[in-house]
């Protein structure tokens, strides 16, 4: 499993695909960045923080429409394959070969509140729960990704999947308080995106953490389902 | 070593296998021979756990590939049909990850690395990007990569495509030294490759096992002195009269003129029927002494064509 993290990971830099990402995911953010500086260093975490995650919704398609895709493509599926490594350990690997490039990702957008530190001091506590959130929705949004690319060989196809899969996700919530009913319970209950506001306001709860981190387990389980299921049926 | 029963395969409506049953002894080189789509790449595929069966089992090594593939895996090396290489790693790289992922001990490694480059002849282009290399070497590079952990079965799928002539010898014998220490499948669809390095032949076609024998006792069987060379001394015409007018003998043409008076033809008899005897004492009756006497055998080409052509007639 390592070496399948450590080689997708250094793939992910081998190809301009990281670098156009993070310098893309910076520059943009630049200008969201003093956006918010006009709002007030008080408000910081909350809004900048969560123009981050909305930018989420276009990087996470990017960066994990390859996980499965390639080595279909390359041949080295079978490589995979037919190595004394269980399927699970592959999908794994290639999971958190994207949450590493993520969190470089992530770590180099905490540039944004050291420069704010000369204008004035941010709450340290609502920073950390932010970025907090921040990283639990990443993952959440990769395992739906890599779920999405297992379904198909093309690229274009499993970003577009990912990104309109991410886009009914997180809106969830806002249908949910219309339907109502059960359906609406069902849907509230899934809307990670509400656990997520609680972190950039600064409550850290151990449910939302455990749900998030759930989530993201229950995709990477359908991953290897899936896997599985195809590998069974057409060969 | 290596113990199938019963494999078919279905994909959707085609029947891609059909009742396949074999063995392979540990330290046997076993050729799989068939024309396109006769169910090699499928079968390679199904012992190496890529993909399921529809039914039949499976064991290599004493192990079910259902029940226990991540053992199964363990003790096979495979080169598929498309080498599996990752085109943004240098060779030294790739097999860096190869030895990973096979498990293979690192105080091992290095000296395994060095011999394995070393064998197929990859050390001046460690350094280079897979992307960069010609057909030929990565087809060395994805041999190499079946060699990494040393497995006990290889199993290679057209393991010389795409290689120059000097390339292809060297890797057959690449292959047959290899065969002292590993138990090796291969498939091909060339015959000659088959006879240079197999000690047993399966013939495969539309997903049915045709033949399995020694390369020399399918050329054997199937030859049976049904077609031979003759050269006598004698009038060609005269000759040619009695040879026409033993029992048994089909056909009679000329096949060339070594000398003056010396006549080669080329006689076709029923196979089973000895025609040789009658030849000589007729001819020496006449007084027309022979000089020669050749059995053609078929080439495995032939037989190949044979079997498969046969095969297909049978279908229908
Ligand atoms: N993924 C697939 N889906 C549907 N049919 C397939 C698939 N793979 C192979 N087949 C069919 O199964 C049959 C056997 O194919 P296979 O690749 O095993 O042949 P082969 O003997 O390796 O041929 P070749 O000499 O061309 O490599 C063919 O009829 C092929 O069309
Ligand atoms: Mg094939």
């Amino acid at each position: 499993m390592l070496a399948i993290l450590r080689r997708d990971f250094r793939s992910y830099f081998n190809s301009p695909i990281a670098y156009v990402l993070i310098g893309l995911f910076i520059c943009i953010m630049s200008l969201f960045f003093v956006d918010s500086l006009n709002a007030g260093v008080a408000n910081f975490s909350s809004n900048f923080i969560s123009s981050m995650s909305f930018m989420l919704l276009f990087i996470v398609p990017i960066l994990t429409m390859r996980s499965f895709s390639e080595d279909k493509k390359s041949g080295t599926e079978v490589l995979l394959l037919t190595s004394p490594v269980r399927l699970s350990q592959v999908v794994l690997g290639k999971y958190l070969a994207a949450t590493a490039v993520f969190l470089v990702l992530t770590a180099v957008s905490l540039v944004f509140p050291l420069v704010l530190l000369i204008y004035g001091k941010p709450d340290g506590a609502t920073l950390f729960s932010a970025y907090l959130g921040f990283i639990l929705l990443g993952m959440v949004f990769i395992s739906v990704g890599v779920f999405a690319s297992s379904l198909t060989e093309n690229q274009i196809v499993a970003a577009i999947i990912t990104f309109v899969s991410l886009f009914t996700l997180t809106s969830f919530s806002y249908i949910g308080s219309y339907v109502g009913g059960l359906v609406g319970k069902v849907l509230n209950w899934l809307a990670f995106m509400e656990k997520y506001y609680e972190f950039s306001a600064g409550i850290i709860d151990i449910t939302s953490i455990i749900f998030m981190l759930s989530f993201a387990v229950v995709f990477v389980f359908l991953t290897v389902r899936i896997l599985e299921r195809k590998r069974w049926s057409q060969g | 070593m290596i113990e199938i029963q019963n494999l078919t395969k279905d994909y959707g409506k085609i029947r891609a296998l059909d009742d396949v049953s074999f063995t392979v002894e540990k330290g046997e080189i076993v050729g799989f021979l068939g024309p396109n789509g006769a169910g090699k790449s499928t079968t390679m595929n199904i012992i190496t756990g890529f993909i399921s069966s529809t039914s039949g089992t499976v064991r290599v090594a004493g192990y079910d590939v259902l029940e226990n593939p991540v053992e199964v895996k363990k003790h096979i090396g495979y080169l598929p049909e498309q080498p599996p290489l990752y085109p943004d790693m240098t060779v030294s790289e790739f097999l860096d990850f190869c030895a990973e992922l096979k498990k293979v001990p690192r105080r091992e490694w290095k000296s395994q690395k060095k011999d394995i480059m070393e064998l197929v002849k990859v050390t001046h282009v460690s350094h280079r990007l897979i992307r960069n290399l010609s057909k030929g070497y990565r087809q060395r590079v994805g041999l190499a990569q079946a060699l990494v952990g040393s497995p006990e079965v290889l199993i290679l799928d057209e393991p010389t495509v795409g290689l120059d002539p000097k390339q292809i010898i060297e890797i057959r014998k690449l292959i047959k030294a290899l065969g002292k220490k590993h138990t090796i499948i291969l498939s091909t669809h060339i015959l000659p490759e088959v006879s240079a390095v197999c000690d047993r032949v399966i013939i495969i076609n539309k997903g049915r096992i045709a033949a399995v024998d020694t390369p020399e006792n399918l050329s054997r069987k199937l030859s049976d002195f049904s077609r031979f060379t003759i050269t006598v001394a004698g009038p060609e015409k005269r000759v040619r009269e009695i040879l026409q007018g033993v029992d048994g003998v089909k056909e009679v043409s000329v096949g060339g003129k070594p000398a003056e008076d010396e006549t080669s033809f080329i006689v076709e008899a029923d196979k089973d029927r000895d025609v040789r005897r009658p030849i000589f004492n007729q001819l020496a009756a006449a007084g027309y002494p022979i000089l020669e006497l050749k059995s053609m055998n078929l080439t495995l080409e032939e037989i190949f064509l044979q079997l498969t052509t046969t095969e297909a007639k049978e279908a229908v």
